[in-house]
């Protein structure tokens, strides 16, 4: 199992709380929408993952399991 | 030949044989549609139940709505789910250059009804639910009429009632989780998933949306089998598929080929091309611009289309003239997605309206400096983020636009110059007049 960002963008409003959160993994555009890098998070970076989780007013970020192939 | 089929008594009518399965001459009413394909299966049993299942699995029909996901697999995931189902037979059609739902739902309602009755059955559905797109009268009146005829004593051989419901006329009304949204009573807007249809659907039940081709040929497996089925198209995309073909050629309309066809073929079909082709945008809005030298090595074929790096989709192929500027009309086809946006994204909301703004502003020739070089960032920056795959047409079609296209591009961007001097507007789009923007 390997731990994967995913943004809801109907419930994300751009706050942009998770790139201040984690910047290692997520940036956001033009528009202030945040643009997670592809692929698992790394063990070491998911105490930073699960603190943006935290941190989005909007509950728009979660983290989900997904099974390796 | 269809050595596999269920056995079948003498005064049943003989199967089809090659193409056409779905559209040959209309039938009259229901009487006649019976009398043409011959008794529809039961299937009640449990055994019956997972032989369909099977059968479609192994027939490799691929759904015709456009994503084409096997539709064996769908029809499984609900089946798993237990008993009272629904079922959804999809004609929503949203694309506005594809018509071969329309036409396959007042041509033979009565194939796309019987599709939905033994899906129903299979997946253990206690409703029917057929979507059409609600602006489009003849449509809805075909389907009501097919309803009508079988609702009388003897007239289904259907215990699960059928009614239909026409959703808005919009861009993605179609796609199923926002057909769900709006059978639920919401906006016909793509909601977040998972959960999936087929997990939580129409009140909340595991839901069946199955495209109304694709049911049509769940009818025909039901009925004359798999190796049937499996007489016309490749063993691996079996069947005929209904295609919408308009741009520059004889007789554009919506024509059942079969699966495999080299396209050289495909383009005699249809009377021929009346214009020097520069490309050919296969998939509508949601697919993507091949250059004419690579089509003729193409057959009509999803994996075929894959392979050259574009998408069959629903189906739609527009031949596009070489007196057409691509530039001018990618940008027609930007702004229309843009306005398409259900508003619910950021990255879908803002990024398409950006990138439709400046690639409108290169075909005018008005384009500041770094302008495709803005468009391009923002293509890679808004694919897969949205709850809808919209933001994904949109950079599928431009991105293929900018290839095939490339020096017409440069020349617009680089030099404020245009090649073409017809303006006249060639792919088909609705009019702004009468669009339906409502989402209710």
């Amino acid at each position: 199992m390997s731990q994967h960002l995913r943004v809801d963008f109907i419930k994300c409003d751009g706050h942009g709380v998770c790139a201040e959160l984690f910047p290692e993994r997520i940036r956001l555009d033009d528009w202030g929408y945040p643009i997670v890098e592809p692929g698992p998070v790394p063990s070491a970076l998911l105490t930073h993952a699960r603190r943006a989780v935290v941190g989005c007013p909007a509950l728009a970020l979660t983290i989900a399991k997904v099974a390796d192939r | 030949m269809s050595t596999g089929a269920p056995s079948r008594a003498a005064t049943d009518p003989t199967p089809p044989t090659g193409v056409p399965r779905l559209l040959g001459p209309a039938p009259a009413g229901f009487a006649d549609h019976c009398a043409r394909y011959g008794p529809l299966p039961t299937v009640r049993s449990r055994s019956e139940r997972a032989a369909l299942v099977e059968a479609v699995e192994r027939s490799t029909l691929l759904g015709r709505g456009g994503a084409g996901f096997p539709a064996g697999r769908k029809l499984r995931s609900v089946a798993e789910r237990g008993r009272h189902t629904i079922v959804v037979a999809n004609g929503a059609e949203g694309e506005p250059a594809s018509h071969k739902d329309a036409v396959l739902l007042t041509h033979a309602p009565h194939l796309v009804i019987d599709g939905a009755i033994v899906a129903a059955r299979a997946v253990r559905a206690d409703e029917i639910i057929v979507v059409v797109d609600r602006e489009n009268a003849a449509v809805c009146a075909a389907v009501d009429s097919a309803i009508a005829q079988r609702s009388g004593p003897g007239g289904g051989h259907s215990d699960v009632p059928v009614r239909r419901v026409g959703v808005p006329s919009r861009y993605v009304a179609g796609e199923e989780s926002a057909v769900v949204n709006f059978l639920n009573g919401g906006p016909a807007k793509p909601i977040s998933v998972p959960p999936r249809p087929y997990e939580r659907g129409v009140r909340g039940r595991p839901t069946l949306v199955q495209n109304v081709e694709t049911l049509a040929h769940i009818a025909l497996i039901a009925r004359y089998g798999v190796d049937w089925f499996q007489t016309v198209g490749p063993l691996d995309e079996s069947g005929s598929m209904l295609v919408t073909v308009n741009g520059a050629v004889a007789r554009p309309g919506v024509y059942e080929l079969a699966l495999g066809m080299p396209m050289p073929d495909v383009l005699a079909a249809v009377g021929g091309t009346t214009d020097d082709m520069s490309a050919l945008l296969a998939g509508g809005y949601f697919g993507n611009w091949i250059p004419a030298p690579a089509v003729t090595g193409l057959v009509l074929s999803r994996r075929s289309f894959a392979a050259a790096g574009g998408s069959l989709g629903c189906g739609m192929l527009h031949v596009f003239p070489s007196r057409a500027c691509g530039v001018r009309e990618s940008a027609r086809v930007a702004r229309y997605l843009a306005e398409e946006t259900a508003g619910q994204c950021g990255p879908c909301v803002h990024g398409l309206s950006a990138i439709a703004g400046t690639v409108e502003t290169i075909a005018r020739r008005k384009a500041p400096r770094g302008a495709l070089r803005d468009v391009r960032r923002w293509l890679q920056d808004v694919a897969h983020r949205g709850a809808c795959n919209l933001p994904d047409a949109a950079v599928g079609f431009l991105t293929s636009a900018l290839t095939v296209f490339a020096d017409e591009f440069e020349l617009h961007e680089r030099h404020g110059r245009c090649t073409h001097r017809d303006t006249a507007p060639v792919l088909p789009l609705p009019d702004r007049a009468d669009r339906d923007w409502s989402w209710r």
